[in-house]
C-alpha cells in the first residue's frame, strides 16, 4: 500500500512555475517571489478557471465564422470564388492530394473543436471537484498542449496561397474575413491551454487523501 | 534583511525536494547520472533529466540555427511560373501581402510565429547559453531563461513548413511551382530547433545562476520534513 499523496501546497510550499524551486511565502506576503528567478509564484495559477474559461467560450464564439466565412476569395477571368476552410478540404481532395486535405481538416478542423472540446471538459471536471480519471484527464491535456500550435497550419497555407498567386489579370488569391476568425481561434485556444494549471485536477483527490501508485 | 528582499519566498533547506509541476507531489529527487531521468510516480510526467554536455552542444546548435535562420530569411522561399510569367516569394513576404490585403491581425500573427518568434527562441538561447558559461552566470541569465518556454509555444517554424508545403501542392494545380533555397534551409532549421531544444538542460542553468534574493535570504532557508512513504 502506498501513502496518501501530499502536495507541496499542503506543506504550505510553493512551486516556481519557471525554474522549479519550492519556496516558502513569507508571513504576511500576498504576492510572493521565487527567490532563484524572481518569477512570481503562487500555490496555484490566478484566477486559472475564468481565466481559462473566458478563453475557451471567446474561441468557441470565433469559432462559427470561422468555419462559415470564406478563407480564400479566388479571382480568375471567369468570375470569383469564396471558399471556407471545409470548402478547402473537399477542393483538395482527390486521388493524390487526399493526404494533404486529411492534414487540413485534422489541422483546422478536427484539432480546434477538440482543443475546446477538452478544455471544457477539464473545467467542468475540476469544478466539480472529480477523482475520477486523473490520469486519463491529464493526459488529454498534455496532448491538447502539444498539438494545440499545428492548427495554424492552414493559417500558413492561406497566407502563402495568397503571395504566391497574384498574376493579374490572369489569377488572384486574397484572403477572406473567416481567416481571422480562424486565426483567432488558434490564439485563443493557445492562451486558454497557457492559463490552465494542471495541478488542479489533482487537487481534490489530494484533499480527500486518495491512493495512487 | 533588506527591503527589497520582503517579497521574496524562502526556499526550502532541502534542494533535492521537487513538486511534480503537474500535480504538485512533493517527492524528493534522486541523484541523477547524466543522460538519467525522473518521473513524477503519481501523473508519470518527467520531472527532470540530465543532459550530457547540454551547454556545449545547445551552443553548437543555436550558432547553428542563427546561421541557418539568416539565410532563409534572406532568399525565396518559393516561386511559381506559369504562361511566361514569375512570382516568388520569401516569409516575410507571405506576411507583407496579407498586410497588402488589408489582413493586419493575420499578418502580425504570421510575422510574429514564423518569424519573430523563432529569432527571438535563437537569440534568447544564445545569450543564455553564453551567460550560463561565464564564471558565475550573472541574473539577466536567468531573465531570458524565464521567458524563453514562451518564445518556444509561440515559434511555429514547423507548422509553417508543413503549411508550405500544403500551399505549394494545391497552387500546382494551375501554375507551376518552383521550391527555392530558402524552403530546403527551413527544412534543416526545424530540426536543428529541435535538436537545440531537446539537448538543452534548463535546471543546469538554474543551478549556474546568480539568485535573485539576497544571499541572507537563500540561506535563511525553510525546513520542511517530507513525510515517509
Ligand atoms: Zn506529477
Amino acid at each position: 500500500m502506498s501513502a496518501a499523496p501530499s502536495t507541496a501546497m499542503q506543506h504550505g510550499l510553493q512551486n516556481c512555475g519557471a525554474c522549479g524551486l519550492l519556496s516558502l511565502p513569507a508571513p504576511g506576503v500576498e504576492k510572493g517571489h521565487c527567490p532563484r528567478c524572481a518569477e512570481p509564484v503562487a500555490f496555484r495559477k490566478r484566477d486559472s478557471i475564468q481565466r481559462t474559461w473566458a478563453f475557451v467560450i471567446a474561441a468557441a464564439i470565433c469559432y462559427i465564422p470561422a468555419n462559415v466565412l470564406p478563407v480564400l476569395t479566388t479571382t480568375t477571368a471567369t468570375g470569383t470564388d469564396s471558399d471556407t476552410i471545409l470548402q478547402g478540404v473537399i477542393l483538395l481532395w482527390s486521388p493524390t492530394g487526399w493526404p494533404l486535405s486529411l492534414i487540413v481538416l485534422i489541422a483546422s478542423i478536427i484539432i480546434p473543436s477538440a482543443k475546446i472540446a477538452v478544455m471544457a471538459y477539464l473545467l467542468v471536471t475540476v469544478q466539480r471537484g472529480s477523482i475520477r480519471n486523473n490520469e486519463q484527464r491529464i493526459r488529454l491535456f498534455r496532448t491538447v498542449e502539444f498539438i494545440g500550435r499545428w492548427s495554424m497550419v492552414d493559417v500558413f497555407v492561406d497566407t502563402f496561397t495568397a503571395a504566391l498567386v497574384q498574376l493579374q489579370p490572369l489569377m488572384s488569391v486574397e484572403p477572406g474575413p473567416g481567416l481571422f476568425f480562424f486565426a483567432m481561434v488558434v490564439v485563443l485556444t493557445m492562451l486558454a491551454v497557457e492559463s490552465f494549471d494542471p495541478r488542479l485536477i489533482w487537487d481534490a483527490a489530494s484533499e480527500q487523501g486518495v491512493h495512487y501508485g | 534583511m533588506s527591503r527589497s528582499n520582503e517579497f521574496y519566498n524562502r526556499p526550502v533547506a532541502d534542494l533535492s525536494l521537487v513538486s511534480c509541476h503537474n500535480c504538485d507531489l512533493l517527492q524528493r529527487l534522486p541523484p541523477l547520472a547524466s543522460g538519467g531521468s525522473a518521473r513524477c510516480p503519481r501523473c508519470n510526467e518527467e520531472i527532470r533529466r540530465r543532459r550530457e554536455d547540454s551547454l556545449h552542444r545547445t551552443l553548437a546548435l543555436a550558432i547553428a540555427a542563427a546561421l541557418l535562420y539568416v539565410v532563409a530569411n534572406s532568399v525565396p522561399m518559393l516561386g511559381l511560373t506559369v504562361v511566361g510569367r514569375e512570382a516568388s516569394t520569401t516569409v516575410f513576404g507571405g506576411a507583407m501581402q496579407l498586410w497588402a490585403d488589408r489582413r493586419d491581425t493575420v499578418s502580425a500573427l504570421v510575422l510574429f510565429t514564423a518569424m519573430i518568434a523563432p529569432a527571438l527562441q535563437i537569440g534568447f538561447m544564445l545569450a543564455i547559453v553564453l551567460g550560463a558559461l561565464r564564471e558565475s552566470p550573472r541574473r539577466w541569465v536567468g531573465v531570458l531563461l524565464r521567458h524563453h518556454r514562451l518564445t518556444r509555444i509561440w515559434s511555429m517554424i514547423e507548422v509553417m513548413m508543413l503549411g508550405v508545403l500544403v500551399a505549394l501542392t494545391k497552387i500546382a494545380d494551375y501554375a507551376t511551382v518552383v521550391p527555392g533555397l530558402a524552403l530546403f534551409v527551413l527544412g534543416a532549421l526545424v530540426f536543428v530547433l529541435a535538436a537545440m531544444q531537446s539537448g538543452f538542460d534548463p535546471d543546469e542553468v538554474w543551478e549556474r545562476i546568480e539568485w535573485a534574493a539576497d544571499a541572507d535570504v537563500a540561506s535563511e532557508a525553510a525546513g520542511t520534513v517530507l513525510p515517509q512513504a
